[in-house]
């Protein structure tokens, strides 16, 4: 019993790291700045959710749980917000997208496709 | 199954460490002012990280709310009042910087082989006093933790001058840039858009969550990781937080610059006020087993609080947890001030969402 429990909270645990580090890679390979916070947001609350879940079961029920369960709540909270937030930033500051429905506008203009190099927006 | 457990913490730590270097590479390749400042809190958050491997959770908190949430903002805040983008500087100009920071970083790399190797029982800090302390406490103070107990009663002196040195701070930054929003700086003309819903909701919800967590940090610092300086930081970032979302005039109409400034000089009060009352009743500075007069004392049924053999722990937890208050009081309204001066130089406010 108590190896069973020892292998499925510590393969949720690997399950979680490893969708984290997908979300990673997502983020160095996706083409523009909106697939990016895609890939980094839902990859981070999902995995997040998997290794807490993992450690909830690796501590058995104790006040430990919790607080791993508190810690998930802030997590599902503040990742997507932040996420919404980058996207608005980004948004504001004229980032085009580079996939999808808004590529057709790209032939008009092609300049501020890409991630542009001028201090992220946040100067005026 | 201890040889496999030494080898992990090893490997984590090598990687943590090797983490760094390049967080700290990367910050010296980027040309952008504003990658740098976030990769240097993405270094914070490493090194929070590391310290917490290290069993320091203490000083983890501290280096996570400081070095990657509270100063990446202030920095950011800077980036207002100068120059947007990349400044070219000439490389002669550069030679006599970069012969000092070689020159430094040698000395503090011949300086790690003169330091004891990392838990080593036999130390000078492990063996004398280190030791004692981790005998007396139980006795003495009569809390769990030996941290708190050391920093708050054993050292209460030197933490009343790191308090008295934070509030100093805050002050010369003051001083240098102001208390608050400049008197000129008119309303903001746009409220606030309405497609930043998300982040006020968000906002709004973990404002309270954010100071009942400093709260609890700080009664928490008893009996494990926590103590003032963790809640005071902890406590700082609700202001700072409902600034960058809600506008600094919001804040500022709640949380009056004056008022900051007033409270952390009470804080500072509150500490010292506490070392007076013990020299009142006969004792030392901070010798909190003086706290209460005998009179007092002896009316407080023993065993209230922990071991009933112990009536006087009695004093040394009231005195602890007081000046822990003063502490937490300086340091977050110090950290506010700070964050009000930068903030209120910007020639447009912070948080009105363009």
């Amino acid at each position: 019993m108590a190896d069973a429990i020892h292998w499925i909270g510590g393969g949720l645990v690997f399950a979680g790291t490893l969708l984290t580090l997908l979300g990673g890679v997502g983020v160095v390979r996706f083409p523009d700045v909106y697939t990016r916070i895609h890939a980094a947001s839902l990859t981070d609350t999902g995995g997040a959710t998997l290794v807490l879940i993992g450690l909830g079961i690796l501590s058995g029920f104790t006040l430990e749980t919790l607080k791993l369960a508190f810690v998930w709540a802030f997590v599902m909270l503040t990742t997507p917000a932040a996420a919404n937030a980058l996207a608005n930033a980004a948004f504001s500051a004229g980032h085009k997208p580079r996939i999808g429905a808004f590529q057709i506008m790209k032939g008009e203009s092609s300049e501020g496709a890409g991630p542009a190099q001028r201090d992220g927006g946040v100067a005026p | 199954m201890n040889a496999i457990a030494l080898e992990a913490s090893f490997a984590l730590n090598v990687a943590l460490l090797l983490m760094l270097v390049a967080i700290a590479a990367a910050i010296a390749w980027t040309r952008s002012l504003v990658a740098a400042i976030l990769l240097m809190g993405v270094y914070s958050l490493a090194s929070a990280v590391w310290l917490v491997v290290m069993d320091a959770a203490d000083v983890a908190f501290t280096e996570a709310v400081v070095g990657a949430g509270v100063s990446t903002v202030v920095l950011l805040g800077a980036t207002l009042l100068v120059r947007p983008g990349p400044v070219r500087v000439d490389w002669r100009r550069a030679i006599a910087p970069a012969v000092l920071v070689v020159g430094v970083g040698a000395l503090l790399v011949l300086a790690v082989s003169g330091l004891a190797s990392f838990g080593d029982p036999s130390s000078p800090a492990n063996a004398h006093v280190g030791r004692s302390y981790l005998v007396e406490t139980p006795n003495d103070i009569g809390i769990p933790n030996v941290v708190t107990a050391v920093l708050a009663s054993y050292r209460g002196f030197d933490t009343l001058g790191e308090t008295v040195v934070i509030f100093a701070a805050g002050i010369g930054v003051a001083l240098m840039l102001g208390f608050g929003p400049r008197s000129s700086l008119p309303q903001p003309p746009v409220q606030p858009g309405e497609h930043h819903v998300v982040l006020r909701v968000t906002a709004r919800l973990l404002i309270p969550l954010i100071i009942l967590f400093a709260f609890y940090v700080l009664f928490h610092g008893d009996l494990g990781a926590g103590g003032g300086f963790q809640a005071g930081v902890i406590l700082a970032v609700a202001p700072i937080l409902h600034a960058l979302v809600f506008g600094l005039h919001a804040t500022t109409a709640a949380i009056p610059a004056g008022f900051v400034r007033g409270v952390a000089a009470l804080g500072v009060l509150v500490f010292a006020g506490v070392g007076v009352v013990c020299m009142a009743n006969g004792g030392g500075f901070l010798d909190y087993d003086r706290l209460f007069m005998p009179r007092v004392e002896a009316m407080i049924p023993p065993g209230l609080l922990g071991d009933p053999t112990h009536s006087h722990n009695w004093g040394q937890h009231f005195g602890i947890l007081l000046v822990e208050v003063g502490v937490l009081l300086t340091v977050s309204s110090t950290m506010v001030t700070i964050f009000y001066g930068f903030a209120g130089r910007a020639t447009h406010d912070v948080g009105s969402a363009r």
